[in-house]
């Protein structure tokens, strides 16, 4: 491990301020913020992440969900996923997001780890995390060995020729399905950043997964007002019953109206490079019966794009099945 | 002997004896131990798996806060080999001492060992170290060839013949059964890993060296370690006190424990050495990758007439690890014809080790497999398969069984299941909207004793010492000795005191082969035997003694107070009054038992048995598979505490789950790294995987072992576990797997 200065700033200011000194904001950081450290502490035991200056955002009073002025949810970058799953609120209204924290890691992880650091939750492929393999998310242009290597829970959407890592997160899946806004506050002030818009996409780029630039503090997110009659489910599949990240998963909001779709949202996760919502899945979905019949066509758009890699095909497959049950269990809760 | 009395502790379910220890922290694990002065290393591995090392620059790591050492092959100063030794003694899977030459045979090898003042300012020199290599192509290749091995190969218990069991002629009477079974097998590399990692603290004083070492055998790693430093073996002390278990992974030592020595020597300090996660994926053993061809031939009714069981196992260069996958097969079931042979593929990869159930558990997956697919092609039960061809005897060497029941846990376990509802259409069984699938297969595993030896005594405030060099690796034998020490005494558990783990204690076995057990009770006894002689000598010679005027065949023990047997031990005195007035502290006794497992000309063929029957759920709509249920039967010998007999068993059900589903470890095809090398991507079974396991032990005694008739239930629980598993996947989805684990991408079809 990398001997780093711990900083605990009582002022969003400050801390932004000497966040702002980082010559980046993407890997290779040397100012990190720290919420729960359940990613940032791994990674800098691995070496993978060795900042010079870690400043604890603990005390910014960032760990409070509220009501916002049009019916949604306002949720502190500091809130315990633990704390989010549990509010009545969200277990009222915004379901899926509760179902996809509860389905992730395990309960004492969940007690830790914070909604802004699950946002920037970092990728689990084993060449990232391990600092002999080479890496092209972790050190640019060294190369990828997951693409000829052991990529068996590797991305099958949005991959490039250079990274085919996938996104881990459970809660973000959810929060793409709700079209959740990022809210940012930078050196240069503030602003908000539609979910979609936050995470980008690999490319020849993978060392930089976020829109952030240095001194930007994710202050906290806000859900849009609950989609009246909207039913919803988060469904993950995996290996073992329990603790592991997904092989596919997917995060639904459906409205049926005399049996017919109304209102469709849909993420996938586990299987993409970023939190991936599937417009396609949606048009596949908007204004059609709500019927076995149209969740197929459905998950068949969603994956029409897929791309397997050496050990990963079935995943294409799996995850046709967990979005098309998805959908149905969802259709008839 | 007293073992059917209300108040025998022998057969009782009895709660760990050091279970509040652990509950509360009080219970010391090798890396709780911290002496003054005591200095950390963390070693630093190769990252090729095949190559020279050509150089190491330490200077960076040398200059950092708190590092005292970069040790390297220039530096480490001299370090033995440990060589071979019959039998089980002076056993070490890699005999290549640390830091010997340049060589790198594997990744992860240690090439350095940085020391400093914590952990963390040596983990972050050893970080430092930088290596240049040159590299070679590396082979971690998975399919396996057999290389080219003479006839006999030398292994790490000794000469072991290729083709290890014949009879008959098994090709000729393959080519002419009517019904025929020709398919392959194959399990996965898989990696132990205990929770608690490996971890040595090595202290030196003058030429003493003692070691607190993670082991599940001091004694034999004092006989190691003494010889990699040129000791007699009285200069040498290993502590074992408590284990997070060990799985086989930490029977004999590895090249962490030199090491730590090593350093300790060259800086007059205590150096403690936790082998890391990762670490534990290369360097410390790991089961061998498996690949096993079956052939069985049988008739239409389905007796067998031919079975021919050849495998391939993976093995490091260094090592001799025999995964004998044909242990079980030539005695099982019987067939007039057999043969069982092997052959080795070695690879760039650590050393291969025992594991739990070594040999027996991936080579009963293969042969349980085949007997169920064998039932599938005659439209047989696998469970009449199986009662059809139950040998009278031991057909390899003609003896018969000491205590066989293999047939009585077939009909238990059929019963307990409910197997006669079973449907034998694929997927034609349902419930709760899933679709079931049933399977079951057979188990088997050694049973004998090693040497062992122990110490009892019998002190005046009227609690018992038993004593023994043997290790409680969390299975249960504290709670073992003292069942044993109250069952000759009639002491309660709770004025037993039990210590193990310590080399200077009398020696004792290793916990291995299922056998620790089996191997302390007659040591035990007779101990106690001694110590209660020596105790009745006392009460007819000790002025005032009640018993004066009495010969000593006149007295007796029983419930802690000694009495005239003609008189009944109502009248009896407690022995504690007796030593007190004999101003004696203690009487004590010494016992030993010869090594039975593996020898030579036995009179008996032993072996325990056992089945397991399991469902499994299927939802193929999301391709989820479920263990629902396990029925397990095992005929084990006496069972001395139920309690933790059926602990041992559930938890080697839970790690078959995992071997049928989940574990592999996974090699880099280009660099040859254990790339999963971690819990989070070698996935083993949590507890939402763990269904209700229902665990029946048909307890008969087996007295050819010793005189509770106890064998031992550490392994057997895992053997045929993974055969039954994929046979109901096989039931429920229609899929026969056949290179483990099941993987979710076998059954999307």
């Amino acid at each position: 491990m990398h001997i780093f200065e711990f900083i605990r700033p009582t002022d969003p200011a400050a801390a932004i301020a000497a966040a702002a000194q980082s010559k980046t904001a993407q890997q290779g950081a040397d100012v990190r913020f720290m919420g729960g450290g359940t990613t940032l502490i791994d990674l800098m035991k691995l070496n993978v992440e060795t900042p010079d200056r870690v400043l604890d955002i603990n005390r910014l009073s960032l760990d409070k969900i509220e009501d916002t002025a049009d019916g949604g949810l306002k949720i502190g970058a500091t809130v315990r996923n633990s704390d989010l799953a549990n509010h009545p609120k969200v277990q009222k209204d915004y379901l899926v997001l509760s179902q996809a924290i509860l389905n992730g890691a395990s309960a004492q992880i969940r007690n830790m780890a914070t909604v802004g650091g699950n946002l920037l939750q970092r990728t689990r492929c084993v060449y990232f995390r391990d600092t002999a393999m080479s890496c092209n998310k972790r050190e640019p242009g060294s190369g990828c060995p997951a693409i000829t290597g052991h990529n068996r829970t590797l991305a099958i959407l949005g991959t490039s020729e250079h990274c085919i890592a996938t996104n881990p997160s459970d809660m973000c899946v959810a929060m793409a399905a709700l079209e959740a806004t990022i809210h940012v506050q930078g050196s240069k002030g503030s602003r908000v950043v539609s979910f979609g818009d936050f995470h980008l996409l690999p490319g020849n780029t993978p060392h930089r997964e976020t829109v952030l630039e240095p001194g930007d503090l994710i202050t906290h997110v806000t859900l849009p007002p609950p989609v009246v009659g909207s039913k919803q489910l988060y469904l993950k599949l995996r290996d073992r019953a329990s603790y592991e990240f997904a092989l596919a998963s997917a995060a639904v909001m459906l409205t049926i109206a005399s049996g017919r779709i109304t209102h469709a949202r849909v993420a996938l996760g586990g299987v993409g490079t970023k939190p991936w919502r599937s417009p396609e899945a949606e048009t596949a979905l908007a204004g059609k019966p709500a019927n076995d019949a149209t969740f197929r066509q459905a998950a068949e758009a969603a994956l029409r794009n897929a791309k397997a890699q050496s050990e990963n095909k079935f995943k294409i497959e799996l995850a046709r099945r967990c979005l098309t049950y998805a959908l149905k269990m969802a259709s008839m809760s | 002997m007293t073992e059917t009395s209300t108040t025998s502790p022998i057969g009782r379910d009895t709660p760990r004896v050091d279970g509040p220890r652990k509950v509360t922290g009080l219970a010391q694990y090798t890396s709780d131990f911290l002496f003054p002065g005591m200095l950390y290393g963390v070693p630093v591995e190769a990252t090729i798996a095949n190559g020279k090392l050509l150089a190491l620059d330490t200077v960076a790591a040398e200059k950092m806060p708190g590092v005292r050492a970069v040790f390297h092959r220039a530096n480490i100063g001299r370090i033995f080999r440990s060589t071979p030794a019959p039998g089980f003694d002076r056993v070490c899977e890699e005999r290549r001492p640390p830091f010997e030459d340049d060589v790198i045979q594997y990744y992860g090898q240690y090439i350095a060992l940085a020391v400093a003042d914590t952990f963390e300012a040596a983990k972050a020199a050893a970080d430092a170290v930088r290596a240049t290599y040159a590299k070679e192509k590396s082979n971690v290749e998975a399919r396996l060839e057999a290389g080219h091995d003479p006839d006999v190969v030398f292994t790490t218990y000794g000469p072991v013949p290729r083709e290890q069991s014949k009879r008959g002629d098994p090709e000729g009477a393959f080519a002419s059964a009517p019904v025929k079974l020709d398919e392959t097998y194959v399990t996965p590399a898989e990696t132990h890993n205990p929770l608690e990692l490996h971890a040595t603290t090595a202290i030196w004083d003058g030429t003493m060296l003692t070691l607190y070492d993670s082991t599940q055998g001091v004694v034999n790693a004092r006989s190691v370690l003494a010889q990699m430093f040129g000791l007699p073996k009285e200069n040498v002390r290993v502590i074992s006190k408590f284990l997070g278990s060990g799985f086989g992974g930490k029977l004999y030592p590895w090249t962490h424990v030199p090491l730590a020595a090593a350093a300790a020597r060259q800086l007059g300090k205590p150096v403690k050495l936790v082998v890391s996660r990762k670490m534990m994926f290369q360097s410390v053993g790991h089961r061998a990758r498996t690949q096993q061809r079956m052939r069985l031939g049988a008739t239409r009714e389905g007796k067998l007439v031919s079975l021919m069981h050849d495998y391939v196992y993976h093995m490091s260069m260094l090592g001799d690890y025999h995964e004998d996958c044909g242990e079980a097969t030539p005695f099982h079931y019987s067939v007039p014809n057999l043969r069982a042979s092997f052959g080795r593929a070695r690879r760039n990869i650590g050393a291969t080790a025992d594991m739990r159930g070594p040999g027996a558990v991936p080579g009963l997956y293969a042969t349980e497999s085949a007997m169920n697919e064998l039932a599938d092609n005659l439209k047989m039960d696998p469970v009449q398969l199986r009662l059809l061809n139950e040998p009278r005897l031991d057909e390899s060497n003609g003896l018969l069984f000491s205590s066989r029941h293999y047939v009585e846990c077939l009909n238990v376990g059929a019963e307990k299941f409910g197997w006669a509802k079973r449907n034998p259409a694929i997927g034609s069984m349902k419930r709760d909207g899933l679709t079931l699938g049933w399977g079951m297969a057979g188990a088997a595993w050694i049973a004998g004793r090693f040497e062992a030896a122990a110490n009892v005594q019998l002190r005046d405030d009227g609690t018992v010492r038993v004593a023994c060099a043997t290790q409680d690796i969390g299975t249960g034998t504290y709670t073992i000795l003292a069942q044993l020490a109250s069952e000759k005494t009639g002491v309660p558990l709770d004025n037993i005191e039990v210590e193990l783990g310590d080399s200077a204690l009398p020696d004792g076995p290793i916990s291995g082969g299922s056998l620790a057990t089996s191997s302390v009770i007659p040591a035990v006894f007779k101990a106690a035997d001694q110590a209660i002689a020596s105790l009745l000598i006392i009460a007819v010679t000790t002025p005032g003694s009640p018993f004066l005027g009495h010969k000593p065949d006149d007295l007796a023990l029983e419930g802690g107070r000694i009495f005239v047997k003609a008189e009944g031990p109502g009248k009896g005195v407690p022995f504690g009054d007796l030593l007190r007035r004999a101003n004696a502290r203690l009487v004590t006794g010494s016992g030993s038992a010869e090594m039975t497992a593996f020898a030579p000309n036995p009179k008996f063929s032993k072996h325990s048995f056992g089945c397991h029957f399991v469902e499994v759920t299927w939802q193929a709509e999301i391709a989820r598979l479920r263990v629902s249920r396990v029925v397990t039967v095992m005929d084990a010998g006496r069972i001395l505490n139920p309690l933790t007999g059926r602990n041992q068993i559930q938890g080697a059900v839970v790690m078959g789950i995992g071997m049928a589903l989940f574990e592999e470890t996974i090699y880099d095809p280009q660099n040859g790294a254990p790339i999963n090398s971690n819990l989070a991507d070698y996935m083993v079974t949590v507890n939402a995987d763990a269904p209700p396991i229902d665990v029946t032990f048909l307890d008969y005694p087996d007295k050819e072992i010793n005189e509770l008739g106890a064998r031992g239930i550490g392994e057997i629980g895992l053997a045929g576990i993974a055969a039954a598993i994929t046979d109901a996947v096989h039931h429920a989805t229609g899929v026969r797997v056949r290179e483990l684990p099941v993987r979710i991408e076998n059954l999307l079809v």
